[in-house]
């Protein structure tokens, strides 16, 4: 089975932000109002190929523990659904 | 709950260590004070272990206008104040390479900003486990020391190149003891006008004192997490981030504030905020100028809710420093701060008395003799010469000549310590602020100063092989090579800071190594008139009780007139003599000729002359005033062989060499005697040079010749300078996986 | 003859503007620094948005730094004809503030670089360019992690139809080839010209191609072409 899955990888809740903070800081200056606690991540978006869906969920867990994201600095989390016509 | 008794040991505190804490308070210490007599009392930062050392080293001298003790010191060149400091961030940069080495450069820049200095200049001695394509320890290891390697550059290519402070020089070095323990030091030059020279003092009872840049989160606090309220919950630990994130924009913003506030001449007294955060920047600027101070917690802007006290109190958050302003300048600073887009806050006021007073919306946190902080325990550790000394200076190092010289020193100049490391520093902003005279991948780094008559030059150097088989004579090497990397540009060195990286000091044969290089070092730069101005102490570098090679590292400054032109490394002229000062023995003991080629760790380490030292350096430094020479370049690891293909490498030109008859071809090519300069002139000036030399007690020898496209050396070496500079120029960045 | 008045944008971040001033008055030309929040620009002659890293590069290099106030200034002054040069992050800022078309991405080395480089004048016809002759081969230093040049197929051939392209990155010799790329730019593109033809973006950095004692002096040429430009319009 083909999987489409997109990985969001953002900083975690207790290391500072230095990104997120300074957008947060130029927002009002530009006339934006109303934006608090702005947090800058990625997403990593990969198309992969496993047997089951928990074989893919497994893999992908790995991958981000590994190699995708550094889990000292960074947590993470992503959706995952089965790409039409692909068994 | 655990009871104070438990907690103080389990905080590192001894119990002679607590109960001086209680005789100092005449009660227990509450939960934060504990917190941060914790703190101030580790190693880092009272320097307990170190301190009967340091005080050994001389530290006074005509060109020294602040010495040990302050955020950095500071040499006087010319009508400027120059400072200096050199500082460790080896564990944080193993445990994240990137943020632990931004974070480093960011902290020594704050050192040196608290002087009252503009951070002109940073260098990186780096030591790390060999990269996989040395074959000298398993592929993983290997590969963990690459990513260490790129992370740690990384790390420092961000952080510096976005504060717009320029990377002009270090050194990157290998061997095995580093691997689960890289050095990651880091070292600040800055520049002020003298009379704007600031330090860490709490003056003037009623002064306001102002916390500039970043929230305060729980960052650095892990080590005292078992002071945490029981209420907060097992998942706590989730909460403090052992990884530190820098904001190098926030620290831009902080140098250039902190700069206008100094320049507008509101600011009484100045301290970063390092190891031990607010305990340590209130506590030693209330105690150095003989006051307390009152400090309001809830003022402390935090990063997160929920924080309890003691965390605010020793959290050491990046990017923030601590002003003291009288109380009419306040406003006007805090606008200063503003307009730079700088969070400030005023968090309390300087308080005579002596006592530091610390409450958090009226409630007391902390009451404390604000001079007890910084006047932790002094330990005489036991010190005994380790037993492996011996044996390994009895071994046996190049009796042998290799096969093929030729092809050995092609070796030498595809290890990853001997080949240019282009690939790290052109990764980092070298050019910024115009004052790079001297770029990295020469001896020395050349700065001129703003609107200066005079020019600095700095090297940093450090031998933790030379350390490892004899500790005194290895740190006296340190200092030595750095006198001649200096010299060699034309520089008169004049101070130096130091970075003393050693295993853990509760064990006697640490404490020895520690000693004996002390005490080198200290003797070094007595005889070649270098005082110490400073300097850091790291311990406990080691992993599952194996400490790194002892690595005392040296960062020398030096100066010279504007007008004298530092000659570059390279060969210049087709015909141009070239000559050796110095004499060469029989010196591959501890040298690179024998780790890389041999694979052996041993030898005795190069006898060291220092009065031969300051004579050559000052024979090099005379030739170059006088224009004499058309090129000049240490002679150091890899002996003549090294130093020889360098300058044809950076000269784009050949060289032939003489043969010489009284030591074997790979000693006299290899050797690593100390005190040695390569150096190249035209022949019309031969004798000018020599009776220079002689003149002055000097030795010089010819040894050969430049020209042509090959380095020529007897019938045994016959190498194209293609071949050589593809080698040299080429294999980092191969070790490194990238091919080019 | 008064000399020419060259304002230099200094945003919470940017880091070559001593080094632009420096230059600038080197070669004999008045040069202050002008606050980004300041909005007045009579009376300059050229502006310049120096290197660095405004607001850290958060986000997007320049992104910040393109809504500061002065931005509107340098705006109008650059419609009304004023000589407006972006170096570096200057011109990522001057890319995201719509003044210039395309982007800067990420080196396709995704490494910072920070090295001298051949770069070959592509067209003399731009106040920047004049003095130079056209084909020459100038070193300059670039320092950058993002100087990648991006932009789509109609916007290059429009930029080469009508000589918009200041610079390529080339080898010594002249050859613009791959090998002379140093992070993968768009046709080795190093520098862009706007349409009215007065505002230029560049990665090069030519204020460190001025003083002999650092760096050379192949810088020169750029400066002292937007001198004679703006002190020709001064005296019109």
């Amino acid at each position: 089975m083909k999987f489409e899955v997109a990985i969001d990888v953002m900083p975690r809740r207790e290391i500072s932000d230095p990104q997120g903070q300074t957008i947060e800081r130029a927002l009002p200056t530009l006339g934006f109002d109303g934006f608090e606690s702005v947090r800058v991540g990625k997403r990593i978006a990969v198309v992969m190929e496993a047997e089951t869906e928990a074989q893919a969920r497994d893999i992908i867990e790995q991958a981000c523990q590994r190699f995708l994201t550094n889990p000292q600095i960074e947590h993470f989390s992503y959706s995952l659904t089965v790409m039409q016509g692909t068994t | 709950m655990s009871t104070p008794e438990d907690l103080h040991r389990q905080l590192g505190l001894t119990d002679e260590e607590y109960e001086r804490i209680e005789g100092i308070l005449e009660r227990e210490p509450n939960r934060a004070e504990l917190a941060m007599f914790s703190v101030m009392w580790s190693e880092h930062c009272s320097y307990k272990s170190s301190r009967i050392h340091l005080k050994t080293l001389p530290s006074e001298g005509p060109d020294i206008l602040v010495g040990p003790g302050e955020g950095a010191g500071i040499v006087k060149v010319g009508d400027l104040a120059v400072a200096l400091r050199l500082e460790s961030h080896n564990h944080p940069s193993f445990v994240e390479p990137f943020q632990g080495a931004a974070t480093g450069i960011g902290g020594v820049v704050r050192d040196v900003l608290s002087v009252g200095a503009r951070p002109i200049a940073l260098f990186d001695p780096l030591r790390f486990g060999p990269l996989p394509v040395e074959g000298r320890v398993p592929q993983t290891v290997g590969e963990r020391n690459r990513f260490l390697v790129e992370g740690v550059v990384s790390g420092i290519s961000s952080y510096g190149n976005c504060i717009g402070v320029p990377t002009v020089g270090g050194e990157v070095k290998f061997e095995d003891c580093y691997s689960g323990n890289p050095l990651v030091n880091v070292m600040c030059i800055g520049v002020a006008p003298v009379e704007r020279i600031h330090h860490a003092r709490a003056d003037g009872p009623g002064n306001k004192v102002l916390l500039l840049g970043s929230k305060t989160g729980r960052d650095g606090i892990g080590g005292v997490s078992v002071l945490a309220s029981a209420s907060f919950g097992d998942d706590d630990a989730d909460k403090r981030p052992s990884v530190q994130v820098g904001d190098p924009f926030t620290e831009k913003l902080l140098i250039e504030a902190c700069l206008e506030l100094m320049e507008a001449g509101l600011v009484v007294g100045i301290q970063d905020l390092g190891g031990a955060g607010l305990s340590c920047a209130t506590s030693e600027s209330a105690a150095n100028a003989g006051n307390g101070m009152k400090v309001n917690l809830e003022a402390v802007p935090r990063r997160e809710q929920g924080m309890e006290p003691f965390e605010v109190l020793i959290s050491e958050s990046q990017e923030r420093m601590l002003v003291i302003v009288e109380e009419k300048d306040a406003e006007r600073a805090l606008s200063i701060c503003d307009k730079w887009g700088l969070a400030a806050s005023v968090i309390g006021e300087v308080a005579a008395g002596g006592r530091l007073e610390v409450t958090d919306n009226g409630s007391i946190i902390a009451d404390v003799p604000a001079a007890s902080l910084g006047d932790g325990p002094i330990y005489d550790r036991p010190i005994q010469a380790p037993h492996w000394i011996e044996d390994l200076a009895r071994q046996e190092v190049g009796a042998s000549p290799p096969d093929d010289l030729g092809k050995t020193l092609l070796e030498l100049l595809a290890a990853p310590n001997i080949a240019s490391k282009s690939w790290v520093w052109e990764q980092f902003d070298h050019q910024v602020m115009l004052g790079t005279v001297v770029t990295p991948g020469h001896d020395a780094a050349v700065i001129r100063l703003p609107s200066s008559s005079e020019r600095i030059a700095v090297s940093t150097d450090g031998n933790g092989r030379y350390c490892y088989l004899d500790p005194f004579l290895g740190a006296q090497h340190a200092v030595a090579e750095a006198y001649r990397n200096v010299s060699a540009v034309g520089a008169r060195p004049i101070a130096i800071t130091n970075c003393l990286n050693f295993g853990n000091p509760e064990r006697p044969e640490v404490m020895w190594q520690f000693a004996e290089s002390v005490r080198g070092m200290g003797e070094a730069c007595m005889a070649l008139g270098t005082p110490v101005t400073g300097g850091n102490v790291s311990f406990y570098n080691e992993t599952s009780g194996s400490a790194i090679y002892p690595t005392p590292v040296v960062g020398m400054v030096g100066v010279m007139p504007r007008d004298v032109i530092p000659p570059p490394i390279g060969f210049q002229n087709e015909g141009d003599v070239i000559a050796l000062v110095g004499m060469t023995s029989d010196d591959l003991g501890g040298g690179e000729y024998a780790r890389t080629i041999l694979g052996k760790i041993g030898g005795r380490v190069p006898r060291l002359d220092l009065g031969t030292e300051a004579t050559n350096g000052t024979v090099v430094r005379r030739l170059i005033e006088l224009g004499l020479v058309s090129s000049t370049h240490d002679c150091s690891e890899g002996g003549i062989g090294v130093t020889v293909a360098e300058s044809c490498i950076a000269g784009g030109i050949g060289a032939s060499l003489e043969l010489d008859d009284e030591l074997a071809p790979h000693v006299w090519l290899f050797s690593e005697s100390p005190s040695r300069y390569v150096i190249s002139y035209p022949e019309s000036r031969s004798d000018e040079v020599i009776e220079l030399v002689a003149g002055s007690n000097g030795h010089i020898a010819r040894i050969g010749a430049v020209g042509g496209n090959e380095l020529i050396w007897g019938p045994e070496i016959r190498l194209d300078l293609e071949t050589l500079t593809a080698t040299y120029k080429r294999s980092f960045a191969e070790a490194m996986g990238y091919a080019r | 003859m008064t000399k020419p008045q060259v304002g230099v944008v200094v945003f919470p971040g940017s880091n070559c503007e001593q080094d632009v001033v420096h230059a600038f008055r080197y070669l004999g030309a008045e040069a202050r620094y002008i606050w980004h929040h300041e909005t007045d620009v009579s009376g300059f002659d050229v502006l310049v948005l120096p290197g660095g890293f405004a607001y850290g590069d958060y986000l997007r290099t320049g992104a910040i730094a393109a809504f500061s106030p002065i931005m509107d200034s340098v705006r109008a002054f650059a419609h009304e004809g004023g000589p407006v040069i972006g170096i570096c992050n200057g011109f990522q800022i001057l890319c995201e503030a719509g003044l210039l078309p395309g982007a800067l991405r990420r080196n396709t080395g995704l490494k910072f670089r920070c090295i001298p480089v051949q770069v070959r004048v592509e067209t003399t016809a731009s106040p920047f360019t004049s003095s130079a002759g056209e084909g020459q081969v100038l070193e300059i230093p670039i320092n950058h992690f993002e100087g990648n040049y991006f932009c789509d197929d109609e916007t290059l051939s429009v930029l080469e139809r009508d000589n918009r392209i200041a610079f390529r990155y080339c080898s010594p010799d002249g050859e613009t080839t791959a090998e002379a790329n140093p992070n993968g730019a768009l046709a080795n593109i190093a520098g862009i010209i706007s349409e009215a033809g007065n505002v230029l973006g560049m990665m090069p950095h030519p204020e460190r191609a001025i003083d002999p004692e650092v760096g050379g002096t192949d810088g020169e040429v750029i400066f002292r072409s937007v001198m004679a430009a703006s002190s020709l319009v001064t005296q019109g």
